[in-house]
């Protein structure tokens, strides 16, 4: 195929716009940089009426909202899945790693959770603390004055709460718990576990002219069309496009390969239109790969060159390797005290108002790093499933099940609302034989070769994955609770969800001092080409049990202005 | 030859009395196009082409669907809110047969035994034997003992409970619906904590200690500002 050449030259590409690729889209193109964005997806702004979910009622799709095309249902803003037509991937031995793609300008933080948490001191050196892993080649302290700038300029709501591993921020004053939470706060508290208001960056007090205020629909995984939750698009690149950043935009543009020059340093990128089926590159002095950790470990494994011929900046043959994502375990419970309950708008923002950080050590415990429990529940808003197994819970009362008539609309509304719900989202250990590589034998629609992955849990996590449903148990007892199915066991890994489910997967191009078991630096630039940067999750070392994102753009915020300083020093 | 090829044959001579009550039920593969073309809700251009693919496709015939508007009549009779035709509960069910195609099976078995039944029982199709004669037959198969395993149920108990689900979910998601059960978010508002009679209700309270951490509901629209610390000071 002819590849068509652009005599465009930019200061900076940018692959991906999603958390890393926003950020670095904002303070490159602020530093005077001009900057091209190449994004695989199309044009997404949440404002726009015809892209709109957010304040849609069921009745509007004809479905009601059902999961058939969007994997989160009708309304989630994530354009993608695990499964994308024409896009598949493979697996290794007995692997299901389960990859989460979301094509569109914003990428996943259109319709993510926007649980917002800074890693502690600890996170930065797990295996100095229990032998296992690596130790970052930074500490919080480096970070820190990122977390503080990110938390203003996007907003995060929380309280101080001075707990040493979960640092306090800039934070925004928090909503008030729901009924359900109460609940929670009671029984958690009773079971010696800590619970505090969440961290999430919802927008309860104005923090500037651009962004709305939360309105408390509940429908953040909906994207915001006052702008008033974090996403990328809302709040970072529109913002810097606003600002007369020079930035040009190429949606529907797959990136295929990184190209290098006979030194083996970059010169752009090539991408495949998706619109015109057509292969185009791209000049630019330095490359920034944003594209989500696999993603962007498929870039550079699929740019071998006579320079590099194990993939760019692959000479530690890293790239894809200590791939891991966030454990999961869920639980949910009937409260009979919720039953036939006095109804009220209790929305709130789009996910919990309280949450209960790792509260234990794990040197009394039988597993390494901890977990997060994240709780849910309340009269939401009925789609697609809701009146299912209406009166299932006559159970519960001994009472049969079923029927039809007047009868199901009392049931209904005796149990709209009686359910509460928890999930631990915790820590694994990065492993090197957990892996994505590129499939010898598969390639995509547009003729690009898949990746495969090869990812096994250990004893760790599946340790881990117990103590969530243990700790569950408790608290629903605590709470005079029913839970709603077994409690799993060590058939299912006790409930320890796929690896990809949680949407967390990192650590495909890890950061650190050596090149030899690193594959960037502490400026997540490559060792092997200095004028490429990694700014998505790929760089991370270890996972702690918080969320990536705060992570992923503090980072990119510190690796950008180190950009910024190695052009004034015209080292590009 | 087939169970269901031969229902048709016996029943060839109800068909006439079905059709009579079309009138009655509305419910036809005519009115269900004339129904979907209003839905606007955010589709990405090949989300729009797959609906408009199922949308332009037929699965049930017309005198199944007359069949499936009476018994989602029999699962939630109407009343003052509303109706299932205002639900627009078989629109839904024809819909999801095509989304979800594993529906497809068992949704025309279940159709096809109730008939069955019927023929067996009054000599009729289902659907023109009287509403008593036919909560007869509804009732043997539309309890449950909740403790056991659905899967393991009779295939038409399975079939009346899939039915029921989507009945319940087809009203209680419509506008006439959402109206009944009373649900009120999904609008603009000021989320300032649990009302305080539900509070007392469940004797619950807010920690003292973090009442005042909370967002200041009057102050929300003032400009967030902070002390080198971290404190809000706005």
């Amino acid at each position: 195929m002819e590849i068509k050449k652009t005599s465009k030259q930019y200061d900076v590409i940018i692959v991906g716009s999603g958390a890393g690729g926003g950020m670095a889209t904002k303070v490159l193109s602020e530093a005077g940089l001009k900057v091209a964005v190449v994004e695989s997806g199309p044009y997404y702004d949440p404002a726009n009426p015809d892209q709109m979910t957010q304040l849609k009622w069921a009745w509007q799709s004809p479905r009601r909202g059902a999961g058939t095309t969007r994997p989160f249902g009708d309304f989630d803003q994530a354009y993608g899945g695990w499964d994308i037509d024409g896009e598949p991937y493979t697996q290794k031995n007995d692997t299901n790693f389960r990859w989460f793609r979301s094509r569109m300008l914003g990428g996943r933080t259109n319709h993510w959770g926007r649980i917002s948490l800074r890693f502690g001191p600890n996170d930065f050196k797990k295996k100095s603390m229990d032998g296992l892993g690596e130790d970052w080649p930074i500490t919080y302290e480096d970070l820190r004055p990122y977390y503080d700038k990110v938390d203003k300029l996007i907003g995060v709501f929380g309280t101080k709460e001075n707990l040493y591993n979960d640092p306090d921020g800039f934070f925004l004053p928090p909503p008030k718990p729901r009924l359900h939470e109460l609940y929670y706060i009671k029984a958690a508290r009773k079971a010696d576990i800590k619970v505090i208001p969440s961290r999430l960056s919802v927008i309860t007090k104005r923090i500037n002219n651009d962004r709305g205020v939360c309105f408390y629909c509940n429908g953040c995984a909906r994207s915001c069309n006052v702008y008033a939750d974090f996403s990328s698009g809302s709040c970072l690149i529109f913002p810097a496009q606003n600002a007369g950043g020079q930035i040009d935009l190429y949606v529907n543009s797959m990136v295929r390969t990184v190209e290098t020059n006979f030194e083996g340093k970059a010169t752009g990128v090539s991408y495949i239109n998706k619109d015109d089926g057509n292969e185009y590159k791209l000049n630019g002095k330095v490359v920034v790969l944003a594209a989500s950790a696999c993603s962007s470990a498929r870039i550079l494994l699929n740019s071998k060159s006579k320079q590099h011929p194990n993939g760019l900046g692959n000479s530690s043959d890293l790239v894809g390797k200590y791939l891991h994502d966030s454990t999961g375990g869920d639980m949910m419970a009937f409260l009979p005290q919720l039953t036939n309950r006095k109804i009220y708008n209790e929305d709130g923002v789009g996910g919990m108002h309280v949450y209960s950080p790792w509260w234990l050590d794990n040197k009394k415990l039988d597993f390494p790093r901890g977990y997060h429990i994240e709780v849910w529940g309340g009269m939401g808003a009925p789609t697609y499933g809701t009146g299912f197994n209406v009166n299932h819970f006559n159970k519960f009362f001994g009472l049969k099940a079923g029927g039809y008539g007047d009868v199901l609309r009392s049931d209904m509304k005796k149990y709209y609302g009686s359910t509460i719900g928890f999930s631990g989202r915790g820590e694994s250990v990065a492993m090197k034989s957990n892996y994505c590589e590129i499939d010898p034998n598969k390639v995509d629609k547009y003729g690009v070769p898949v990746l495969r992955f090869n990812y096994k849990w250990t004893d760790y996590e599946i340790k881990q994955a117990k103590h969530m449903q243990d700790t569950f148990e408790e608290i629903i007892h605590n709470m005079g609770g029913q839970p709603l199915w077994n409690k799993p066991g060590i058939e299912s890994n006790y409930g320890l969800t796929k690896p990809g489910e949680i949407i967390h997967e990192v650590g495909t191009t890890r950061m650190g001092k050596n090149p030899k078991d690193s594959v960037v630096d502490q400026f997540e630039r490559m060792h092997d080409v200095d004028n490429v940067f990694v700014v998505d999750a790929g760089p991370f070392v270890s996972q702690a049990d918080k969320n990536p994102t705060w992570t992923i753009m503090a980072l990119a915020w510190r690796a950008s202005d180190h950009i910024v300083s190695e052009f004034k020093k015209q080292n590009f | 030859m087939k169970r269901r090829d031969s229902i048709k044959t016996i029943t060839l001579g109800a068909i006439g009395a079905s059709y009579l009550l079309n009138g009655c039920y509305g419910v036809t593969q005519e009115k269900i196009k004339r129904s979907l073309t209003r839905y606007k809700y955010g589709r990405t251009p090949q989300e729009k082409l797959y609906d408009d693919k199922l949308f332009s496709q037929e699965f049930f015939t017309d005198e199944e669907l007359t069949i499936l508007n009476k018994l989602c009549n029999l699962i939630l009779p109407p009343n003052d809110y509303g109706s299932i035709e205002e639900a627009e509960v078989v629109q839904l069910i024809e819909f999801m047969a095509k989304d979800i195609p594993s529906y497809q099976k068992p949704l025309r078995d279940g159709i096809d035994w109730i008939n069955e039944q019927s023929e067996l029982n009054f000599n009729q199709k289902f659907i023109d034997i009287s509403e008593n004669s036919q909560k007869q037959i509804i009732d043997k198969i539309a309890y449950y003992d909740p403790n056991l395993d659905m899967n393991d149920l009779p295939d038409e108990v399975q079939w009346f409970n899939l039915l029921r689900n989507l009945t319940l979910t087809g009203y209680f998601t419509s506008e006439v619906g959402i109206k009944e059960l009373g649900y009120k978010g999904n609008s603009p508002n000021v989320w300032d904590g649990v009302p305080q009679e539900v509070l007392d209700d469940h004797g619950l309270s807010y920690d003292e200690e973090w009442l005042s951490k909370f967002v200041d509901q009057s102050k929300r629209l003032d400009t967030a500002k902070w002390d080198e610390d971290g404190n809000l000071i706005s």
